[in-house]
């Protein structure tokens, strides 16, 4: 990987950290795992999603795939708390 | 310590041992399973057939999500409760003691009597082991011949097309899924079937399976006809797995009949999910689901009364989100009637509800490939089916399922040629900045 994908990366990865996480909604989920199965980094969405917590990983990329991926339309995007800490 | 058996280890039965876990840290859990797979996603098999996801994905819990649960796994098949002494009777004539036993059997394919059934190739889509036997056959075979209706026809035909078997889809009537689509929505997925390269015959029945050196060679149709083939799919619904039940002198009905907090006529007896028949207080009716988040749900109020902690389990409005011929649909509240020849009762992802016809009449509007039909009822939504675009799905959710109060749009809705999304998405937008939750 070279310094400016590195930079590109974290300037994605900063940038979707102020934006806000994915939250799932556990009645739509069936707990397919496409979402995880899709996550660029290996998060385990679809724990998430049976326990019905937002992806708080400080390594999401708010990447948007498994949002997008999901056929259930399980999960959305919600505005980060500025004032709330990240993990 | 208490004894919890739970027969079955589905999304029902997996929800039920998390909750008498988390109120009995101590209590002994014992899952049963006649499958040797064990818990894994029974819808996820859809995407498994279309080869979106891997055999693997589709299992949710680790071994060390079982450890942590602290419950045992036994891979047998339960025949008889003796109620009385409290016994569990397994195939192997072994008896396992409990104290409270829940029932999470599912439901099961229902058969056909077709001439030629029993052959090789002939499949069904029940469970893992019948998907890994379409995808084998998918490899192999050229074309194949599927019959029946609901969504569980509609992965398998999707699932065969994705690996470039010719398929030939049988319906007895003239239209797709009758008792839950109106004639619009089935034209619309069986348009896009054809478009997919699948060929339909309407009004075709199979009147026998034909043979070469023990395996599917073709079908007969009862008009006469021969396809070639080398593979033939059945899904024409599905059937609660009740015999445990009946062999134990429960009482039982379409499923296996429980009250109000999943208790069956036996008092330390529960059932849960697709095999329970649940008293629906919309309808007076005890209706069956065979969706996911019903069976979590009533597993979880199982295991909490279970556990000691008596939680009723209140029916909600039932709700789908399927994809029929790669159109993403929702499905929710009553929105259904009549009856469909394809199927022989319920079929896998259905929700008897669907078809409890409500006081309501139907509003609709199509807008690009995308189309919505909402029932309206007196003051409030009482279903809706929404295709193709999904903005609309969550807000039609909360609407249908909390019962708001429409009457704002009431009578726009119902106006000729009325823009029924818009004026949902608008009341919804002024409504959620009321409500904001």
């Amino acid at each position: 990987m070279d310094l400016k994908s590195l930079l590109k990366q974290e300037s994605t990865r900063r940038q979707a950290l102020v934006t806000g996480y994915v939250v799932p909604e556990s009645f739509r989920c069936v707990q397919c795992g496409i979402c995880s199965f899709y996550c660029p980094i290996n998060i385990d969405i679809r724990r998430h999603a049976w326990l019905g917590e937002p992806i708080k990983d400080s390594h999401c990329l708010t990447c948007g795939e498994c949002v997008t991926r999901c056929p259930r339309g399980a999960l959305r995007f919600e505005r980060t708390n500025l004032f709330e800490p990240v993990k | 310590m208490r004894r919890y058996v739970i027969v079955g280890t589905g999304a029902a039965g997996i929800a039920a041992a998390e909750a008498i876990r988390c109120h009995d840290p101590q209590g002994n859990i014992l899952l049963i399973s006649e499958e040797k797979d064990g818990y894994y996603s029974r819808p996820g098999l859809a995407f498994y057939l279309t080869g979106e996801i891997t055999e693997r994905q589709l299992y949710p819990f680790s071994e060390q999500d079982f450890r942590r649960l602290g419950a045992n796994r036994k891979h047998v098949r339960a025949v008889r409760v003796h109620t009385q002494s409290h016994q569990l009777v397994l195939n192997d004539g072994t008896q396992l003691p409990y104290d409270r036993l829940l029932i999470a059997t599912g439901a099961m394919a229902a058969t056909v009597k077709t001439p030629g059934v029993q052959l090789a190739g002939v499949v069904k889509l029940d469970n893992l082991e019948d998907a890994r036997r379409i995808l084998k056959l998918a490899r192999k075979g050229r074309s194949a011949v599927v019959v029946g209706g609901g969504i569980t026809a509609l992965e398998i035909v999707e699932g065969l097309s994705e690996h470039g078997v010719k398929v030939h889809y049988f319906l007895r009537g003239d239209r797709y899924w009758g008792n839950v689509l109106d004639e619009a929505e089935s034209r619309i997925v069986e348009h896009r079937l054809k478009e997919e390269g699948v060929q339909i015959h309407y009004q075709t029945e199979l009147a026998e399976i034909l043979e070469k050196r023990g395996r599917v060679a073709g079908v007969r149709t009862k008009d006469g006809r021969q396809i070639k083939c080398e593979l033939v799919a059945i899904a024409v619904g599905v059937l609660a797995r009740k015999e445990l039940a009946e062999a134990s002198g429960l009482d039982t009905d379409r499923g296996i009949l429980v009250d109000e907090y999943l208790q069956t006529s036996d008092p330390d007896v529960f059932a849960a999910g697709d095999v329970a028949q649940v008293f629906d207080p919309a309808s007076g009716k005890a209706l069956l689901d065979s969706l996911w988040g019903p069976s979590r749900e009533q597993g979880n109020a199982a295991g909490c009364t279970m556990a000691g902690v008596p939680t009723p389990y209140y029916k909600r409005p039932p709700f789908n989100v399927t994809r029929l011929a790669n159109l993403t649909t929702t499905i929710i509240g009553a929105i259904g009637g009549g009856k469909d020849d394809d199927v022989l009762g319920i079929v896998r992802g259905d929700s008897e509800s669907w078809r409890q016809l409500p006081d309501a009449i139907a509003a609709q509007s199509d807008f690009d490939v995308n189309h919505l039909r909402v029932l309206v009822g007196e003051r409030t939504l009482v279903g809706a089916i929404l295709m193709g675009d999904q903005t609309l799905s969550r807000p039609l959710q909360r609407l249908v399922t909390d019962k708001v109060d429409i009457t704002p749009i009431h009578e726009r809705l119902l106006q000729p040629k009325a823009p029924v999304a818009d004026l949902i998405a608008d009341f919804w937008i002024n409504w959620r900045g009321r409500h904001a939750a």
